[in-house]
């Protein structure tokens, strides 16, 4: 494995670049800016799940004083396109409009109302009058694939579906060896069945957008988005307008986890200020948020292990229906990443099959979130290793041990299963699984717990684990660019389109500026993100900012550093080869040197004049997977269900930690929300297709007296393709909780869950029906 | 009808909407570091501190701040220094996206002004109403001990 070079800026725990604005409340966030003359805009959601609109009527609302402008189906651009806010093409359907005279879920866009106040607007939509006819919905999987289901998207003009008259978004279909034969070949075949539920994001800063135009009336959308330049590419393509027209604004966003990936409101106060002229602002309440904003989505996930006596697996077989909802956003790619992102895992399985589909249902919108598929598949895979583990008779970290894959080794899935489409070929250049499963073990004690049942009155305790990868980025499609200039005081502008959404991606990509560049890191002024001033870069998501964009930065700082050297080569006179950087200098080989600012003064003012400035890009060819290993000692109350996570132990394998307390941060939160979504979080949804518990009082996300003690260990490698080292680490805890957490379940009473999340009602039900697998 | 409260240290005589919420009130007059993920009181991003003691302000009536103080986060620095809180949570990394850093540094302050050597289950159970989706609340809770010590020491007691 490549050696880890000595860091002087990296590794650090360094503060967050915009940290002290922050914890001073500091007016960072889309809504804290005040412009005269703002409209309020708010959006009428269907009452039905599924309806054709035979008339609507806004005479009333319009004749109301205060109501500026009123969009409905009638009014506005019909073009057909995605709201993920994806690559271009997109991988998803162009299937949704502004609006449209047919509605698919409880929720779904009826009209938009621009009024001087809140209250206004609210009135104005309470008196629209919309006539529906209602058509049969479609609340579930099964009901989807039904012969003689409703057709859900049976409109002539969308592009991108697989099979709209039998509400199939996406189909996948691949095929390694033949597992058949695998499986014949098999002393021990596990098959197993899980669900996951419907479960939201909820950032606690919800969707908001402010437009407004500037002095030339061009477009300015200030937007909480995780991406800025699908947002100015999209939101272009559904108004008609020319890419040049709009200007997107990125401020401190208040968390996204997947929800932001997604052009959900722009387009609507995006047409409300050109029609108006006017600044307009919308900001979901928590309930528009939680019927109206996106989700995880729901899957039925079978999973099929064969593994000869010996321990090492034959054949994989993995089954995904996913429910995509009203619309196809992010359907076919979060489908092909629950494979994707899970088989490759278990190379020494010769012979594997992965297969499913994306099926439209008349309820809530999934779309991308932390995990992206990668949770939903790791659920039935874990739970399956588990039981095979038991079956033939290992222990379960040695079953994994026997078959994880390792340094220098691939996987046929990498080159045949990518984003949505065929993938690309790669070896494993750093792993360090092995290490994280020892120190995890450890860290929870589990020679000693695992299996031993000791009863505390109804409580019992029991230990279990769980081993994943995910990817850094998707390769031969992500871009990032980054751009830095110098200024006559040795700073630095680093000014990047990556999307730093409360991760951490501003501090740590100054962080690797600043090291190559030899400065401490207040040097780095970060600018993120402005379509107008920096680079292109897609976004944050699929755990790219610290590889992709971390390399865009590498090499900006690395040509920065050529530049200087020139300067400082002429005005030291010796040759460029024998300088290097250190401490705010330029040195030479003789002790001479010559300050950053003294540089930059020369290459701006004194002799062969330029700015000393570079842009620099990366496209990757790869997508190197952290590795994570996780341990839970859980108990389980058999007289209610109930189940505590007294100790979780995440053992994650991240290349170099760029900032370990940033990197850390990560995992916590992941982790905390992947425990939520197992044991808590599911919007309820009433047989009419509406959520049933939308607040943060019904829908309960963890708080601080919901954490089991939580133990992070970075387990560092060295990735040579990655930016000093590094992996991203955004999405990989998410997936953790769920089969940790079941698999100690098991451990302590016996049971077997199949579906999320672990209510006491269901561990109740299943330690009664005794389901033992 | 108006009312007089003093906040952040400024006395002002504000006229006030029937049913206003002091959330609305203190948006509108500026304080920008007050903010909103539910307004039903359930998350804590709009806690402020009414005559001392954390409030969710989106349920508290702008009425009731008559005559009182109030403390947004703007508020606590001293003289230019940061409160030890929010140093600690600059330190420790309990700040990711921030957008439920100042509810919950006010949740804190209000704690240790009322509990100066909190346990870890006391913190915990102080701040059970402030929800975070980023951070996971391990260096939350750290970055209030922290605090603690570093108050106990004698540092700026806000
Ligand atoms: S906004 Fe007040 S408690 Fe959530
Ligand atoms: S830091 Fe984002 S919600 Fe707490």
């Amino acid at each position: 494995m490549a050696e880890r070079p000595e860091f002087a800026i990296v590794g650090k725990g360094e503060r967050k670049v915009d940290g002290r604005a922050l914890v001073t409340g500091k007016p960072v966030f889309v809504a804290d800016l005040r412009l005269p003359e703002t409209l309020h805009v708010k959006i009428l959601g269907s009452p039905k799940a599924h309806a054709r609109i035979r008339s609507i009527d806004v005479s009333a609302a319009e004749a109301m004083d205060g109501v500026a402008c009123i969009l409905t189906h009638e009014n506005t651009p019909p073009t057909r396109h995605t709201t993920a806010g994806q690559g271009f093409p997109e991988p998803s359907p162009y299937d949704a409009r502004m609006f449209e005279d047919k509605v698919r879920f409880v929720g779904d866009r009826v009209a938009a109302v621009a009024a001087e106040t809140e209250a206004i607007a609210e009135a104005a939509l309470a008196a629209i009058r919309v006539d529906y006819e209602e058509l049969e919905p479609v609340l579930s999987i099964d009901d989807a694939l039904r012969e003689g289901a409703p057709v859900i998207h049976d409109e002539p003009d969308s592009t991108g579906i697989y099979d709209a008259s039998r509400n199939i978004v996406a189909d996948v279909d691949i095929d390694v060896g033949d597992v058949e034969a695998g499986f014949d070949g098999s002393d021990a075949v596990v098959e197993v069945v899980c669900e996951t539920q419907y479960a939201q994001h909820t950032p606690i800063e919800t969707h908001v957008v402010l437009s407004y135009l500037d002095s030339e009336d061009r477009l300015i959308l200030r937007t909480s988005t995780q991406v800025p330049f699908h947002v100015r590419r999209i939101v272009a393509q559904t108004l008609g307008i020319p890419i040049r027209d709009i200007r997107v604004i990125k401020p401190r966003v208040g968390g996204g986890f997947g929800t932001k990936q997604e052009v959900l409101l722009e387009d609507i106060v995006g047409l409300v200020t050109l029609r108006t002229g006017r600044p307009a602002l919308i900001s979901l309440t928590r309930k528009e948020e939680f019927t109206s904003a996106r989700t995880r989505h729901p899957m039925r996930v079978r999973v099929k292990l064969g593994a000869g006596e010996d321990g090492v697996l034959r054949a994989i077989e993995m089954e995904a229906i996913s429910n995509t909802g009203a619309y196809g956003a992010h359907g076919l790619t979060v489908l092909a990443n629950t494979g994707s992102k899970t088989l490759p895992l278990y190379n020494k399985a010769p012979n594997a099959h992965f297969f499913g589909q994306a099926v439209y249902t008349t309820l809530p919108v999934p779309g991308a979130y932390r995990g992206y598929g990668a949770t939903q598949g790791y659920f039935p895979l874990e739970t399956a290793m588990d039981e095979l583990a038991e079956r033939l008779g290992i222990d379960p970290i040695e079953l994994r041990r026997l078959n994880h894959i390792r340094l220098d080794e691939t996987s046929p899935i990498f080159e045949k299963l990518g984003e949505g489409r065929e993938g690309v070929e790669q070896t494993v250049k750093s792993c360090e699984l092995e290490r994280c499963l020892q120190v995890g073990a450890e860290r929870i004690g589990w020679a000693e717990k695992r299996g031993k049942k000791h009863r505390d009155g109804s409580w019992v305790p029991g230990v279990g684990m769980s081993i994943m990868m995910q990817g850094s980025g998707i390769p031969l499609i992500d871009m990032a660019a980054a751009t830095l200039k110098m200024n006559e005081d040795g700073s630095f502008n680093l000014l990047i389109g990556a999307t730093d959404i409360g991760t951490g991606s501003d501090t740590i990509l100054a962080q690797i500026a600043a090291e190559v560049l030899a400065v401490p890191l207040d040097k780095m002024l970060v600018t993120s993100s402005d379509t107008d001033f920096t680079p292109f870069d897609v976004g944050a998501y699929a755990s790219s900012t610290t590889y992709v964009s971390g390399m865009a930065v590498q090499r900006a700082a690395e040509k920065i550093r050529d530049q200087i050297f020139e300067v400082a080569a002429s005005a030291l006179g010796v040759a460029s080869s024998e300088l290097s950087l250190a401490n705010e200098s330029v040195v030479g080989p003789d002790g001479k040197s010559l300050s950053l600012a003294d540089v930059c003064q020369r290459a701006m003012y004194e002799s062969d004049q330029f700015q000393i400035a570079a842009t620099a890009s990366c496209v990757p060819t790869e997508s190197p997977p952290p590795f994570l290993a996780n341990f839970a000692e859980v108990a389980v109350d058999t007289e209610t269900g109930r189940i505590k996570v007294l100790h979780y132990v995440a053992a994650v394998d991240c290349g170099v930690a760029i900032n370990p307390v940033l990197a850390e941060g990560q995992m916590e939160g992941a982790i905390v929300n992947g425990i939520g979504y197992a044991l808590t979080e599911e919007m309820l949804i009433s047989s009419r297709g509406r959520v049933r518990n939308p607040s943060l009082f019904d829908y309960k996300i963890p708080g601080m007296l919901d954490i089991p003690k939580l133990e992070v260990i970075l387990v560092e490698s060295y990735e040579p393709t990655g930016p000093m080292g590094a992996k991203s680490v955004g999405e990989i805890g998410i997936n953790g909780p769920i089969p940790t957490i079941a698999n100690a379940v098991y451990d302590a009473v016996g049971v077997r869950l199949r579906e999320t999340p672990f209510t006491p009602e269901r561990v109740l039900r299943a330690i009664r029906d005794g389901s033992t697998a | 009808m108006t009312i007089t409260v003093t906040i952040n240290g400024t006395s002002k005589r504000l006229a006030i909407e029937p049913g206003e919420r002091l959330f609305e009130l203190l948006r509108r007059e500026g304080y920008m570091g007050v903010k909103t993920g539910c307004g039903t009181g359930d998350c804590g991003a709009c806690a402020v501190l009414l005559n001392g003691r954390a409030v969710n302000s989106c349920i508290v009536f702008a009425a009731k701040a008559d005559g009182g103080e109030v403390t947004t986060v703007e508020g606590l620095e001293r003289d230019g220094r940061l409160h030890p809180v929010q140093e600690a949570f600059l330190d420790e990394g309990g700040i990711q996206c921030g957008y439920c850093t100042p509810g919950m540094v006010i949740g804190a302050v209000d704690l240790l002004s009322r509990n100066p050597e909190p346990t870890e289950d006391e913190i915990r159970q102080g701040l059970s109403g402030n929800l975070c989706r980023c951070t996971g609340y391990v260096k939350q809770v750290r970055a209030v001990q922290q605090a603690a010590a570093a108050m106990k020491g004698g540092g700026n007691d806000g």
